[in-house]
């Protein structure tokens, strides 16, 4: 995207997503499904610039989430009503998009400091080594969360707004799209890829390495805590368990079913995987009324169970397809004009 | 000092275990240069073929709890384990061999979240209490501390293991093959070493003490579930990188060495301002700390980076 194509792009999704939110009605369940989609487009595509672009392999992506979703949460319930009157819910009066606004990015800065801090020790680190020391942040984020009584702790913590809405979730997931994707054509964020395909050619030829995977890391954290303030003021009860080692893998596994490095796959991974548990939902009913018989005991089992389906596609894609669905895929001509991207392929 | 006393039995039992799982870790370390993230899951289904296996021994001889029993199902479990990890190395990372490292490591996360949610599949989600396979009992009790008969058997099995492990290592000539791997594949395949079979046996036996880590582990709490490898695992893990990942002592220093930690945080916790429920996050501490001051580990041999 050219600079002014991509700030056009940008008013676009604005003014698309606002006038969704206001003029398409929604039920309670579409609105449900159609949020989760998007706060786990602004997870996958962040994670992507770490793991896909820049060639970390980072676990602890549901951290970073958490603390933007807790310290968000505690910004609109604790806070924010002392500091704007005695009106307990922010979701009145014209304050309230500044506040939650305000809310949403101190988590984020709070989040992207953590991601700074976990970054620099982890740049000694490389691959396997980098997994499970981001694994064990994660995990030490969600320990600290679970014995904080002033968050709920393990009771969990109810946040008094719901304020998330169409809008407000897909103009971050536009924002999130046009940061990373402008970002990496950028000349300045090839040093990225270079990071991601040669390490120690890159450092040969000049690139600072270093500073690039901090930056990737804090610009990835930033992102996750602006999804977490959203699932806060969405689901509008947090439990540390619902943060945990798994939440990771479910973003990772986005990241890597579209193809790590290639935000137009891990979006549309996305999309699926957020998809997938309500489709699976409807296949017994479906089968039922088609067949008149109910579905194998066993089957429907096995259909509930959306880790095992997560696992199973996760082997079978790393032995058939280890770049991704939607990995290393050509632009149509049509759309990309006469230059093609191959830098989008990780090499296997 | 009492309490010092008492803290550091349970601490040595505990790491015991983790030395046991971090053996697995570090040999597979050892000769394909990958983390086998499915590991610990391989110790979950250790405890549950123990489990199986003790009930059907139970239902058809009506056994009592014994020494012979518990190393009958100990057997039964280190055997069938063994073949797991054969399977999976066969069915799962052998296609990869050549592949890059991450491609690899994606599979293993992918195994280990199957062996987690398959069992939560076939064996039910719920915890289950595993039986008793031997009486437990208090060898030593003063009124400083107390050793029960089961940590001086979970003491005993892997110091009869590890020095079975050592004997298969330094004396054997599959050992051998296994160490020449480790030092260089190409030379090793071209001296006339098959190169699968070896990683085969690998699996196997790094499986096998990872059952038998299981078993001890049941044992010891008592409550089983599919997902109760996770933490172990990951523990273990860190065990292995404190020891120098690939070396087998080093291993077994870093399992104790872990286990007594964390007992001894949980222990003092009052006095030194940590709630126990941190227990969890001890580990992961240590890792980073490890990693930021020495990252080979305590027995790890540094190497450059060949471009």
């Amino acid at each position: 995207m050219k600079g002014s194509a991509s700030k056009l792009y940008l008013a676009i999704a604005a003014a698309v997503s606002f006038a969704i939110s206001y003029w398409v009605p929604m039920d309670q369940y579409v609105r449900e499904i159609v949020l989760t989609i998007g706060i786990n487009i602004i997870l996958a595509v962040s994670l992507n610039l770490v793991n896909g672009y820049a060639g970390q392999f980072s676990l602890g992506h549901a951290g970073f989430m958490a603390i933007g979703a807790y310290f968000s949460a505690a910004v609109t319930t604790f806070w924010a009503p002392k500091w704007f009157g005695a009106s307990t819910d922010i979701t009145s009066g014209f304050t309230a998009p500044l506040v939650f606004l305000f809310a949403l990015l101190s988590g984020a800065l709070l989040a992207a400091v953590a991601g700074l801090i976990i970054g620099i020790p982890s740049l000694r680190l490389r691959g396997d080594y980098l997994a499970i020391a981001t694994l064990g942040f994660g995990e030490i984020i969600r320990v600290v969360i679970q014995n904080t009584d002033a968050i709920g702790g393990s009771r969990g913590f109810t946040v008094m707004s719901g304020y998330t809405n169409f809008f407000w979730t897909y103009l971050f997931a536009a924002l999130t799209i046009y940061v990373v994707a402008n970002l990496v054509h950028s000349a300045y964020g090839r040093g990225f890829l270079a990071v991601r395909d040669d390490e120690v050619a890159a450092e040969a030829v000049g690139v600072n390495t270093t500073k690039y995977k901090v930056i990737a890391f804090v610009l990835a954290a930033f992102f996750a805590g602006i999804a977490g303030g959203l699932y806060a003021h969405f689901k509008q009860y947090l439990h540390p368990d619902g943060f945990s080692f798994l939440k990771s893998i479910e973003v990772v596994v986005m990241v890597i079913l579209g193809g790590m490095g290639s935000t137009a796959g891990v979006i549309a991974a996305a999309v699926f995987l957020s998809l997938l548990p309500e489709v699976l939902r409807f296949i017994p009913q479906f089968y039922e009324r088609s067949f008149g018989i109910p579905l194998p005991h066993l089957i429907d089992e096995l259909l509930k169970n959306r880790m095992l389906i997560y696992s199973v596609l996760l082997i079978a894609l790393m032995l058939t397809r280890p770049q991704g669905i939607f990995g290393g895929l050509k632009r149509p001509a049509f759309l990309s004009g006469k230059k093609t991207r191959a830098a989008h392929v990780i090499p296997s | 000092m009492n309490q010092f006393i008492q803290q550091l039995i349970n601490g040595l039992s505990l790491g015991s275990i983790y030395a046991l799982i971090a053996l697995g870790y570090t040999m597979v370390y050892g000769v394909l240069r990958f983390i086998n993230f499915a590991h610990g899951d391989v110790f979950m289904v250790g405890a549950y073929t123990g489990y199986y296996a003790a009930r059907w021994i139970n239902g058809r001889f009506n056994t009592e709890p014994s020494i012979p029993f518990a190393i009958l199902v100990l057997t039964i479990s280190m055997v069938v384990c063994a073949i797991v990890g054969i399977v999976i190395e066969r069915l799962a990372y052998a296609p990869l061999r050549n592949r890059a490292r991450l491609t690899v490591l994606i599979t293993a996360i992918g195994v280990s979240l199957f062996l987690e949610y398959g069992g939560q599949q076939f064996f039910g989600a719920g915890p289950e209490n595993f039986p008793q396979l031997m009486p437990n009992y208090a060898v030593l009790n003063t009124p400083a501390f107390t050793i029960m008969s089961n940590q001086l058997i979970v003491l005993g099995v892997t110091v009869a293991l590890l020095i079975g492990l050592t004997f298969v290592v330094l004396k054997t000539k599959i050992g051998t093959a296994m160490r020449a791997l480790s030092f260089n594949p190409t030379a090793a395949s071209l001296m006339g070493i098959n190169n699968s079979v070896v990683i085969s046996f690998t699996f196997g036996l790094g499986s096998a003490l990872a059952a038998a880590a299981g078993i001890l582990w049941a044992v010891n709490y008592p409550s089983i579930n599919p997902l109760m490898g996770l933490l172990p695992g990951v523990k273990a893990f860190v065990a292995a990188v404190l020891g120098g990942i690939g070396n087998i002592p080093g291993a077994a220093l870093g399992g104790l060495i872990l286990g007594v930690t964390e007992t001894l945080v949980v222990g003092y916790s009052d006095k030194l301002h940590i709630p126990p429920s941190y227990r969890d996050a001890v580990a992961f501490v240590v890792l980073i700390v490890i990693l930021l001051f020495k990252p080979s580990g305590l027995l790890g041999k540094t190497g450059s980076e060949k471009v």
